[in-house]
């Protein structure tokens, strides 16, 4: 090979690993741009249609000006909080028994790998099962079936909420260290105290910031609600009645026709974005800080 | 009595109560129950699902059994082949199952190259002080939801790509026959579907290639700079080229994600049973034919027809999730833990 | 008051691997007992035999006897009520890290279901005095958390903690061997203390520390008891050949 086009490889070399180099920048632009493009949107559009009447009105007949989503964030939170109730506790029993009942065993790997299946599970089918399950039997066996109802979209968002909660509990309970578990063993203290106060009380932070982002996660959902709590126009809490939801009424509104049904929708995305916002930067928060701080 | 004796006589106490409290063998069986009971309650769900789900299609499934993922019919007016025509009764999955690869191919095509690239800046390249919050702006995408998605796109993505990107492609592209806007002037489409598909699945590409990237020993990136390898040279020699498995891995979760995303897909993709060759025409897509027609379905035929979708979409992002799950961890597994 | 504890033929299993073989041995009520031998010879498995802790991991297994007082442990009793009679202290220090000072002392009984508030302030201090480390953390009993303390307070305060229980036996597995002279010094005072009043069994790699505390002493060599004695005996004119090669040190 000549020096002359030894030379000319390694300028082109030279060029190639620049030119990557500011493609790779180029990608990052490109990813960001929407996310700052959508945030600033969002900021400014919702931030000029959130008033009063957002929080304490129930939405007007259509085509008329005003109102607001005071019925959908209190159908929200009723929905959020059945769910909270039925996949925290369930998320939370599954993750103890992987990490401290089932560890190496084959019913361990094949909970982990269901967990990892129901987390796949497309919303919009997640909702339609809890259709056929609750709402479209009349079953005396089944509570509130029959007919669309808050209970019938709390239980679907739970259930959503299990593989998350399950396997972020699992992994911090493995954490802890083994030091700790043999202190309360060595008490006398009997093994359910012991995992429940001990072990689970000591992986709380990490435990916690699974459940939120749990939380946050179905709180955006939309689809497994469309035909279980189906959404409703006025206020209600009862779990036997449609419900509505900050992302039903969010869908509902932008693509309706309606210009201040527009505005509002915009609202209630701000207020839904700043909600999940919170709870992902708390969880960033607490897991920047070391998730079992003096616990190594 | 001493002070010493008397501390020893109180401490019996202790002893006597510790003596009364019994060994707790019921209490620890029954929690050792109920904690199986919600591992065991994950498989019953799963269970649940997939019988409801083949339950409640099963008077499409007699009808038309696999016909329903290839039959066409004839418009009698037309002449024109016809796939879905819920008053007569005449269901077929062609246009939504069509609909849906297209627009998740097409999300992949744009989000793939983006994702690597992305994840090469921020293990590679990146400064470390601009690391951690480009990880969570990339984080926070992945946490917007899905309506929310819908609601730019609707009022800002459509109006963008129908004035000014789709007219540049008819004029450049045009000729392909991948892009004519004649039919459908709106701006909705399978295009449109993919590009708001691809924003919502980069998050995720981004972060498992990030991690398998990461997750690559850093003694294969110094034997590769040491044989004098420029940086671009060691990111793919010494890293993609090792980390390539679960980057694919990454690739198909995403795609699984895609598959199934419904709520921005149903509001920008025009919602109608039709193939087209044109990626700027309308169509429609598995999740949302569910999401658009299934509250309004009278017929019990109907409903079965939107189930039986909803049952190929649950087994189709079952076998993708596992796949992708394997790559994954064939991997991840017995690497370094990450150093942050 | 402490108890005595009668060992005959136990054996003990971790998987395939025969880690204690037909050990007998009485070791007296009140006393200390130290039990040495090079690492890996089974004295840690001994005493983790002796509170049921070896059985916590699923490969693990035992046959034989053991009476502690009048309590045949392995038949008469379930291991949580074994372990409130018989308390550990570890070779690392454990103190639960979300726990105060206070909680930590107080564990063994208010995870046990004790709740008589007054009577849980006059147990955690006795145990902190007992311990020696009442005068250096007195003053944030309830404001500091135990992980928060030195290495050597750590392991004082797990004593603490094991003595709150009021053990009938203390077993300490090398409860100085992570720690610095100053602290394993504090620690071999308090063995020196608290055995009047408590049977303790204490495992050990450090040959002077077993000469310091203990008036018995035994020596174990893969997973056998070659020698159990007097420390004095032990240390001056061992009987067996083994036991004399390693004290002076010509092995392990």
């Amino acid at each position: 090979m000549s020096a002359d086009s030894y030379k000319l490889r390694s300028r082109l070399r030279g060029l190639t690993d620049s030119l990557v180099t500011v493609l790779a920048i180029l990608a990052t632009l490109v990813v960001v741009a929407p996310l700052a493009a959508i945030f600033g949107y969002l900021i400014y559009k919702g931030a000029s249609s959130l008033n009063l009447a957002f929080f304490m009105q129930i939405p007007r007949p259509e085509g008329e000006v005003g109102g607001g989503m005071a019925n959908a964030i209190v159908g929200s939170g009723v929905l959020l909080g059945l769910a909270s109730l039925i996949g925290i506790p369930l998320g939370i029993g599954g993750g103890i028994f992987l990490a401290e009942f089932g560890r190496g065993t084959k019913l361990a790997n094949a909970v982990r790998f269901t967990a990892d299946v129901l987390n796949g599970v497309p919303s919009i089918v997640m909702g339609l099962a809890i259709y056929s399950l609750i709402v479209s039997v009349h079953s005396p066996l089944i509570p509130f079936s029959g007919h669309f109802s808050a209970f019938s979209g709390g239980v679907a968002l739970g259930i959503m909420m299990i593989p998350t909660v399950c396997r972020t509990t699992e992994e911090m309970l493995l954490m802890v260290p083994k030091a700790v578990r043999e202190a309360a063993l060595g008490l006398g203290v009997p093994n359910w105290r012991s995992v429940v106060s001990i072990t689970l009380k000591t992986a709380s932070p990490g435990v916690i910031t699974g459940c939120m982002l749990a939380f946050a996660r179905v709180a955006g959902e939309t689809a497994p609600l469309l035909f279980t709590a189906l959404g409703n126009v006025y206020m209600s809490a009862n779990l036997n009645d449609p419900i509505d939801a900050l992302p039903l009424r969010i869908y509902v509104y932008a693509i309706s026709p309606y210009d201040d049904q527009h505005r509002l929708a915009w609202g209630g995305a701000l207020v839904l974005i700043a909600l999940i916002v919170l709870a992902v930067s708390l969880v960033r928060y607490v897991t920047s800080r070391g998730v079992l701080k003096g616990a190594s | 009595m001493s002070l010493a004796e008397s501390a020893r006589e109180e401490q019996s106490a202790v002893r006597r109560f510790l003596l009364s409290r019994g060994n707790s063998a019921f209490a620890d069986r029954t929690f050792h129950v109920l904690m199986v009971v919600c591992a065991l309650s994950i498989f019953a769900i799963v269970g649940l699902i997939a019988w409801r789900l083949v339950v409640s299609s099963q008077i499409t499934w007699s009808k038309f059994g696999f016909h329903f993922f290839y039959q066409t019919f004839t418009d009698s007016v037309t002449g024109q082949p016809m796939y879905w025509d819920p008053v007569n009764g005449l269901f077929s999955a062609v246009p939504f199952v069509y609909g849906t690869l297209v627009s998740s191919f097409l999300a992949l095509l744009i989000a793939v190259p983006l994702a690597v690239g992305l994840a090469v800046f921020l293990t590679e390249m990146c400064p470390r002080s601009l690391r951690g919050p480009l990880a969570f702006l990339t984080e926070l995408l992945a946490a917007i939801p899905s309506v929310i998605y819908g609601l730019w796109a609707v009022f800002v993505l459509v109006p963008l790509l129908r004035e000014y990107v789709n007219p540049l492609l008819v004029k450049t592209l045009g000729w392909s026959g991948f892009f004519d806007d004649s039919m459908n002037p709106t701006g909705l489409g399978f295009l449109t579907g993919g590009v708001i598909l691809a924003i919502m699945i980069l998050p995720i590409i981004s972060s498992l290639t990030r991690e398998v990237m990461t997750a690559v020993p850093h003694s294969q990136r110094e034997a590769v700079l040491a044989l004098g390898a420029t940086r671009w040279e060691m990111i793919r020699m010494g890293v993609l080229r090792n980390a390539r498995i679960g980057i694919v891995g990454g690739i198909i979760l995403g795609l699984g994600r895609a598959l199934g995303e419904t709520m921005a897909i149903t509001m920008v993709i025009g919602n109608t049973p039709e193939i087209h060759k044109s990626l700027l025409a309308n169509g429609g897509s598995m999740a949302a034919v569910i999401a658009n027609e299934f509250t309004e379905a009278v017929s019990d035929m109907h409903r079965s027809a939107l189930i039986e979708i909803g049952l190929a979409l649950f087994i189709v992002t079952i076998i993708v999730n596992a796949f992708a799950q394997l790559l994954v961890w064939a991997v991840t597994r017995g690497a370094p833990s990450q150093v942050h | 008051m402490g108890v005595g504890i009668e060992v005959s033929s136990l054996n003990a299993w971790y998987g395939s691997n025969h880690t204690l073989q037909d050990i007998n041995l009485n070791i007296p009520a009140n006393h200390a007992t130290a039990l040495i031998g090079p690492s890996g010879c089974g004295k840690s498995t001994f005493v983790r035999c002796l509170n049921r802790m070896h059985e916590t991991n699923p490969v693990a297994r035992v046959t034989g006897v053991v009476r502690i007082g009048d309590l045949d442990i392995y038949s008469d009793a379930k291991p949580v009520e074994i372990r409130r009679r018989v308390g550990m202290v570890f070779q690392r220090p454990n103190p639960f890290p979300t726990m105060s000072i206070y909680d930590n002392v107080a564990a063994g009984l208010k995870l046990n279901g004790y709740t008589s508030r007054r009577a849980l302030d006059e147990i955690v201090e006795r145990s902190l005095k007992n311990s020696a480390l009442w005068d250096e953390v007195k003053d944030d009993l309830k404001k500091k958390s135990g992980a928060s303390l030195s290495g050597g307070q750590q392991q004082r305060l797990c004593i603490a903690r094991a003595l709150a229980v009021d053990p009938e036996v203390l077993l300490m597995d090398e409860p100085a061997s992570a720690l610095d002279p100053v602290s394993t010094s504090k620690i071999e005072d308090l063995i020196f203390q608290l055995k009047s009043q408590y049977t303790i069994v204490i495992v050990t790699h450090n040959m002077q520390q077993a000469a310091r505390v203990a008036e018995k002493t035994g020596f174990f060599l893969n997973g056998r008891m070659v020698e159990f004695d007097s420390t004095h005996k032990i240390f001056t004119n061992p009987s067996d050949k083994r036991t004399e090669d390693y004290i002076t040190g010509r092995f392990g």
